[in-house]
């Protein structure tokens, strides 16, 4: 059996090493898959469903789905073009997404996507739930008004042991991600460093380090998500 | 042929939006030569005197007056367009969202740490001043809005490009950096 695999992406023949997951194997050949739970090294959850892709007439969340010999991928259409942008546009309308105010600005995930699908309003009407902003931890800030409950910080911050530093509590709507007391405690400087960049949104902060990045140098001030990965195929093109 | 009329207001926003729309710099002679003012801060008329093409929303919906005059803007307007965070998801003031008015009216005007002097404990209660509502509203959660600008506020540019598209009636093109929520 070979070890690539071919499929085609919108008609874009690729191909990859077999058992890679359909975002990665996307990347591979220049294409960009739009994620938001999912994250490099961190074992991939298919829970946002922004990666949602039509694989042979089925949708699939490409983070979790394999790529296969002979695979037809649809990604760019219309309808699934529309179903990530009303995904985005309810995690706009569930929390309290207050861009102007938001220390993550610029660099946030959540306002990336947006901007790459140009949503000017979402057209779900806004929840304003009433959230808290746990601070009482000595190295950084919960605040839950933003949270997306992506799992990020759960998957992929841990202590020595392989313990989960971040812990959902209570269930339902009433769900939230909080740091575990105890764990939490030992938490070092660098591991509070990665969890806030791990968080796709603001919702995990570093107590004293907002606003650092000035205006115009964030992350998503000129490029939109994903041009990077589009580059590539443009130079190899 | 008349020029297209163009009516501003400020809800409950901070001014800030206008003060980005001022910041297309000299383009505002061009504007003037395109576009007629109505009712708007910037020329001062304060009330309605024909029906106009296009009305720009800034800010939210917090109390009774904001309400009327947004109403009052979609009857004279062909094209209303929600201008800024404010107006588009309530922004700043819509923290307070959630929190009961009548805590928020006891941090203000009685407990609040700068409060002094309201010895007698009074709530501001003359009937002249508008009711707050019970939360922040969207613009277009009150009434029907057909465009928005996101930003806070909306990048100059922005602001240009969609008058000019609109009076125009030419296809807008935005660059990637003129879309921006902060």
């Amino acid at each position: 059996m070979s070890q690539f695999v071919k499929f085609t992406i919108d008609g874009t023949e690729c191909m990859a090493a077999r058992g890679q997951y359909i975002v990665d194997a996307a990347k591979e050949n220049g294409i960009y898959i739009p994620t938001l739970c999912n994250y490099p090294g961190v074992k991939p959850k298919g829970g946002c469903r922004i990666c949602t892709v039509r694989v042979n007439g089925r949708l699939m969340t490409a983070c979790t789905t394999p790529v296969a010999e002979g695979m037809t991928i649809e990604s760019e259409v219309h309808d699934i073009v529309e179903l990530r942008k009303s995904i985005v546009e309810l995690l706009f309308v569930e929390g309290n997404h207050f861009c102007p105010g938001c220390e993550k600005s610029g660099n946030c995930e959540l306002q990336a996507l947006a901007y790459r699908f140009r949503i000017m309003v979402p057209r779900f009407p806004f929840q304003f739930p009433l959230r808290r902003i746990d601070a009482s931890h000595p190295k950084i800030i919960k605040d839950q008004n933003r949270c997306i409950l992506c799992k990020r910080c759960i998957r992929a911050i841990r202590d020595e042991e392989g313990r989960s530093v971040f812990a959902y509590r209570r269930r339902s709507s009433r769900v939230e991600v909080v740091v575990d007391p105890k764990l939490g405690k030992q938490l070092t400087d660098e591991l509070a460093q990665k969890s806030m960049d791990v968080c796709p949104v603001g919702s995990i902060l570093v107590k004293e380090k907002g606003f650092i990045t000035p205006i115009g140098s964030r992350k998503y001030d000129h490029e939109a998500i994903g041009s990077d990965i589009e580059h590539i195929r443009m130079t190899k093109i | 042929m008349s020029k297209p009329v163009i009516a501003t207001t400020s809800l409950a926003g901070c001014f800030g939006c206008h003060m980005s729309f001022l910041d297309i710099d000299d383009r505002i002679l061009e504007l003037i030569e395109l576009v007629e003012f109505n009712k708007s801060p910037i020329d001062d008329i304060k009330k309605f005197t024909k029906k106009c093409d296009i009305g720009l929303i800034e800010g939210g919906c917090c109390n009774s007056e904001n309400v009327h005059v947004l109403k009052d803007f979609r009857e004279h307007c062909k094209i209303l367009v929600s201008v800024g965070e404010c107006a588009i998801m309530g922004g700043l003031p819509a923290m307070r969202n959630g929190i009961p008015i009548s805590e928020c009216l006891a941090e203000a005007y009685l407990n609040g740490p700068t409060v002094s002097g309201n010895e007698e404990k009074i709530l501001p209660n003359d009937p002249e001043l508008p009711i707050l509502t019970d939360k922040v509203y969207p613009c277009h959660e009150v009434v029907k809005i057909d465009y928005f600008l996101p930003g806070c506020p909306p990048k100059a540019d922005l602001i240009w490009l969609t008058l000019v598209a609109l009076v125009t009636e030419d296809e807008l093109q935005l660059p990637y950096e003129v879309v921006k929520f902060d």
